[in-house]
């Protein structure tokens, strides 16, 4: 019998990898996902934005600001 | 000698073998029944959290699945119906099926919580516990009554889909439940009456086997006399409508009669006909169910839209 290239197993191999490969994917997806909605659910920004470490003038009230 | 030759005599799953162990049947089931429950919930949702969220209820059900599957390997090898299945066919080792139930199990419900809340976590974890735990492993051999307490299992997504939304408990999602879980053993025990089963052959005791068929009949009479004021109650709260209840005045009564010409006829009759009135009532039993959740669905758009 000729040994062939290209096994069946190869082929099943490399469609769990692919599988595999997607779902990851689709993990990083979801998170980065849920990552956006829930950042956008906590409203403007400036309402909790803060210094962290530097200065950040844009946060510094100004003169005529509310 | 090449890779391929080494691996040749035992079979590598692919990816649908790993799939399977999650009952993609069961599956879709559990996701109608929590969309429900989600989009009935007062509070709404946003869109890619619900997803997240059904998601997570739909791999927690397959993860119960491949648990329940790496348990009960050796009874699935010994009935037609489950020898198929990527255990006892050798096309998964009973450890992968382990190692995948428990790692999605995991991941879900962390998820869940993560992009939800602590209490829909909670409840997912908790389905994951009793199908797999007190329904596989304590219950499914031991008694006839399995099939009873089991249903809670497949009763809680609705819940869980509830909880999602709102983040709690409330009595539209213990109807809700409720429904499904006083359901299953009547839909169930008219399958049983119909179906040559093997479960004898497997050491699994059966309400048709250990009671015999006249006492399936009794009690599936009596579980779907308990069945109607649970349904009817769902129609009274604050999900329920006019849709939902003129939905579930005639289901019940469909399905009340199928239960009673279940039980006023013998084995005798039953074998004469081919078990004509246990199939109709089967069949009845699925639309029950189904017709039950979609005017819910349908009360909750009505509402939504202002009509009622």
């Amino acid at each position: 019998m000729a040994i062939k290239v290209e096994h069946e197993l190869h082929e099943r191999r490399r469609g769990r990898n692919s599988g595999v490969g997607l779902l990851l994917v689709g993990f990083v997806a979801i998170v980065f996902g849920l990552t956006v909605v829930k950042v956008l659910q906590l409203g403007e920004a400036k309402q909790f934005e803060k210094f962290d470490h530097v200065a950040r003038p844009q946060i510094i009230p100004q003169e005529g600001d509310q | 000698m090449t890779d391929a030759t080494l691996h040749d005599t035992s079979y590598e799953a692919g990816m649908g073998d790993y799939f399977a162990l999650l009952k993609p049947r069961v599956m879709s089931l559990v996701v109608f029944t929590a969309l429900v429950g989600l989009l009935v919930a007062p509070v709404p949702v946003h869109p890619f959290i619900g997803f997240v969220g059904i998601l997570c209820i739909a791999v927690g059900a397959g993860a119960s699945g491949a648990l329940n599957m790496w348990w009960d390997a050796d009874i699935d090898a010994k009935m037609k119906r489950t020898a198929k299945r990527p255990i006892p066919d050798g096309r998964v080792q009973p450890g992968e099926a382990l190692g995948i139930g428990l790692t999605l199990s995991g991941f879900s419900v962390v998820l869940l919580a993560l992009a939800t809340n602590f209490v829909a976590a909670a409840l997912l974890a908790f389905t994951i516990f009793f199908y797999a735990v007190v329904y596989s492993m304590w219950l499914k051999r031991a008694t006839p009554q399995n099939i009873v307490i089991g249903g809670a299992a497949g009763a809680f997504p609705p819940m869980v889909g509830w909880a999602v939304a709102t983040g709690g408990i409330a009595v539209e999602s213990v109807l809700m439940f409720a429904l499904i879980f006083m359901w299953t053993p009547p839909h169930f025990w008219a399958l049983a009456l119909f179906v040559k089963t093997d479960y004898g052959d497997a050491g699994v005791p059966m309400l048709t086997e250990t009671h015999g068929r006249r006492s399936t009949r009794n009690h599936i009479l009596i579980y779907t006399l308990l069945l109607v004021p649970v349904a009817l109650a769902l129609g009274f709260t604050s999900i329920g409508g006019p849709v939902y209840l003129a939905t579930a005045v005639v289901m019940n009564a469909w399905f009340l009669k199928g239960a009673y010409d279940i039980w006023r006829r013998d084995d005798a009759a039953s074998e004469a006909d081919k078990h004509k009135v246990e199939i109709k009532t089967f069949k009845v039993s699925l639309y029950y169910l189904f017709a039950h959740f979609v005017a819910l669905l349908i009360d909750a758009v009505l509402r939504t839209s202002g009509v009622v």
